[in-house]
């Protein structure tokens, strides 16, 4: 199936002075996306097998306990953090017409420290160093070299916007930018803590109980609304355009969803915190802002979509605009779902269950996941200059994602409610109807359900790693896209 | 307004996202450290003894809380589940704080006293012995991991730093504290006076020997045991706790 679907850049008029862009470091942050994805999954993978059978628990260092943070911060920080380091300098370079600020030592300093971060943070959880707060458990040291690369990351970033060549600082570099600033916000603020002493790689958080819990949860919900959202809606804006080769639907659409999304987020933390020891006025603050989010996210998601119009026949042949757009009817979905939890009476019987798993990943596999995977499919082609591998293997990625996904939440859904249920049931005597055991006896099948649904979706992982990796280093194959013009070196400026 | 201002100026985009930001988290989180009814004055909640912040610090190098909340929210099946609700005096000394977000497991925010030593080591050791239906990972190594007394010093410091009221008594007596709560027969008077209501004596069937195991026994016996929720009762400052239907189905 030889189709023109990848030859997606539009036959621009290049600009007389070509500017040479530094994709050498993009390059490195890809493949450093690939490999975390396929850590971040198979850690998936390993969780859900050991939630369905214990036996996967080898103590004492590959326990569920010590495994979870390594599988979300691998996936949050390792693939999420990556796709957006990477796809961000490519953008911030095409839009606005200029290399990289500081240089290919700061660059290569970025990509590197970034990395040394994510290994710090995975073989510390693994030895049993953890600060315990979802998303922010690494500990001190790993905390402060983060800190370091990432003021890097946003020094370059901004410089390259203050010595742009366009009047305009692009859309998907409002996103970009917010999420990068944000990020260092709720870094700074929700890692306070006194280390043991100099050498010691345990710590105490500088906050206690009913602090630390709002500002985990101002952190951790964040961590969502900011890296997992709001970078990956900067993703969007350059990457489904370009693909469905359409402009963005609407400009004020985007301006207003952009100003009163990163206003909005923010106040959602506490309900992660419904109905618990903090005190009602912040849980109800929380919920009311989460139920205000729904308008901005679905901004950008209709901004998204419509995008495509006029482009609607390309979903048929182009496996790439399709991962784009499901991607964004996820994200509609997935930020449906989160105001209906955050609504007090439904948290009552969600919270505590498997229905969160499930809509974490509903907006990770299918919101975060997606994006990624068509982004990437989309700029590697570019960065090395050939057509990709195989549209056929992206089709069947495309296929197999979208079967694991379906089976992992449609699993998480129905556990989540019958615990939420089973744990509020009374029989007819005034008794609880069920003991905790019995709950976690019913959630085998669904566990079991679940663990295929992952096996699925990183299967299909392995296809997008093989189908990248034979881009950049193999040969076409026979249903390469080819003849396209624009993956020519030369035109691209490669560094 | 005439958005072409903010988007021609890469220094002006980030002083007003900056802003933006900020107003939210300012507004949540400073007045929960301002304004004093947000933790209540309950005498009887201590800091954890010794031992206790030991097992404490092993519950959170094992990410026992992926699976387990400390957190009992005010509704009936919950009270008769785990017992009274949580308050926020009780995690008051938890730097961080164990509130957790799933129950895998069940809630452990009012475990303490509910089973013997010798269910929670057997159940450590291997979970399935006692509750068929566990999907929780096996930790027999924890009773072969001896406690090395040098580093609880260090603990203390750091913890009266963040405000947690460890006096120079507490940081000098650590050491002795931590040997003797776990050790049958010991001198406790001093601990208990330090720490009243502190279980003491031997925790993980080795009464010989002082273990990672004891140590995560002594600190899941004394959650939710400081307050009594009787006597608050009586000070009008919360309502009865649950009926005794509390101990039926946590297993």
């Amino acid at each position: 199936m030889t189709v023109a679907a990848t030859t997606s850049d539009l036959p621009v008029s290049r600009p007389a002075e070509a500017v040479a862009y530094n994709y050498a470091v993009v390059r490195r942050f890809t493949v450093a996306t690939v490999i975390w994805a396929l850590v971040g999954m198979g850690a998936g993978v390993i969780l859900a097998a050991q939630l369905s059978f214990p036996m996967f628990n080898l103590e004492p260092y590959l326990t569920f306990g010590r495994l979870r943070p390594l599988h979300t911060s691998i996936i949050v920080f390792g693939f999420g953090g990556n796709a957006l380091i990477a796809t961000s300098l490519y953008v911030v370079q095409r839009t606005c017409r200029a290399r990289l600020w500081g240089g290919p030592v700061l660059a290569e300093f970025t990509f590197w420290g970034f990395q040394a971060f994510l290994i710090m943070a995975g073989v510390g959880y693994l030895m049993g160093a953890t600060q315990v707060k979802e998303f922010a458990e690494p500990e001190w040291w790993a905390d402060l070299w983060l800190l370091v690369v990432w003021v890097a990351y946003l020094a370059i970033y901004l410089g390259t916007i203050l010595k742009r060549k366009e009047p305009h600082i692009y859309v998907a570099n409002w996103f970009y930018l917010a999420f990068i600033i944000t990020v260092a916000v709720l870094h700074v603020v929700n890692n306070v803590a006194v280390p043991e002493c100099l050498t010691c790689t345990g710590s105490y958080s500088l906050y206690a109980g009913v602090q630390d819990a709002m500002i985990q949860w101002w952190y951790g919900h964040n961590i969502v609304g900011f890296l997992l959202t709001a970078g990956f809606i900067g993703m969007m804006y350059y990457f489904l355009p370009k693909q469905a080769e359409r402009p963005v639907w609407s400009y004020r659409m985007s301006v207003l969803h952009f100003w009163a999304l990163i206003f909005i987020y923010i106040w959602a933390g506490p309900h992660h915190l419904h109905y618990t020891a903090l005190p009602e006025w912040t849980q109800t603050l929380g919920m009311v802002f989460s139920i205000m989010l729904w308008m901005p996210s679905w901004g950008g998601m209709i901004n998204g979509i419509m995008t495509v119009s006029g482009a609607w026949h390309k979903l048929r042949t182009d496996p790439i605009l399709r991962f784009l757009l499901v991607a964004v009817a996820f994200y509609g979905m997935s930020t449906f779902e989160g105001p209906l939890l955050a609504l007090k009476p439904v948290n009552a019987l969600s919270h505590f269950t498997d229905w969160t798993i499930g809509h974490v990943h509903s907006g990770a596999l299918g919101w975060v996941g997606f994006m990624a995977f068509g982004s990437l499919y989309h700029m590697v082609p570019r960065l090395v200059g050939k057509p990709l591998h195989s549209l056929k293997l992206v089709e069947w990625h495309f296929w197999l994602a979208s079967i694991g996904l379906i089976l992992y939440i449609t699993a998480m859904w129905v556990s989540g409610v019958s615990q939420g249920l089973m744990w509020k049931a009374y029989d007819e005597y005034g008794f609880l109807k069920y003991t905790f055991g019995e709950s976690v006896a019913a959630m085998h099948p669904y566990y079991v359900v679940r663990l295929a649904g992952g096996l699925f979706y990183l299967a299909g992982g392995i296809l997008f790693a093989w189908n990248l990796a034979m881009t950049a280093w193999g040969r076409p194959s026979k249903s390469a896209a080819v003849a396209d013009r624009s993956f020519t070196a030369s035109e691209e400026g490669r560094a | 307004m005439n958005h072409a201002l903010i988007e021609r100026s890469g220094r002006v985009l980030l002083i007003l996202i900056f802003f933006i930001i900020s107003i939210g988290g300012l507004v949540q989180i400073v007045p929960l450290f301002t304004n004093e009814s947000t933790v209540e004055v309950v005498d009887t909640v201590r800091p954890y003894t010794p031992l206790e912040l030991v097992g404490q610090d092993i519950f959170r190098r094992e990410g026992c809380m992926a699976c387990h909340s400390q957190m009992i929210r005010p509704f009936r099946d919950e009270v008769d589940r785990y017992g009274h609700y949580s308050i926020a005096a009780e995690s008051q000394y938890d730097h961080p704080f164990y509130w957790g977000t799933k129950r895998t497991g069940p809630d452990l925010a009012r475990v303490g006293g509910k089973y013997s030593n010798e269910w929670h080591v057997a159940h450590l050791r291997d979970p399935r012995s006692v509750a068929p239906e566990s999907v929780m990972p096996s930790y027999a190594f924890l009773s072969d991991r001896l406690l090395d007394p040098s580093t609880i010093k260090r603990k203390f410091r750091t913890l009266a730093m963040v405000n947690v009221p460890y006096k120079g008594v507490h940081i000098a007596e650590a050491p002795a504290d931590l040997v003797a709560q776990g050790t049958p027969n010991a001198d406790v008077d001093g601990l208990l006076q330090r720490y009243p209501n502190a279980r003491t004596g031997d925790f993980d069937g080795q009464p010989d020997r002082l273990t990672e195991m004891d140590a995560v026994v002594a600190y899941l016996q004394s959650l939710g045991t400081h307050v009594d929720f009787s006597t608050l009762d009586a000070a009008g400052q919360g309502p009865r706790a649950a009926s005794q239907n509390g101990k039926r189905g946590t297993s």
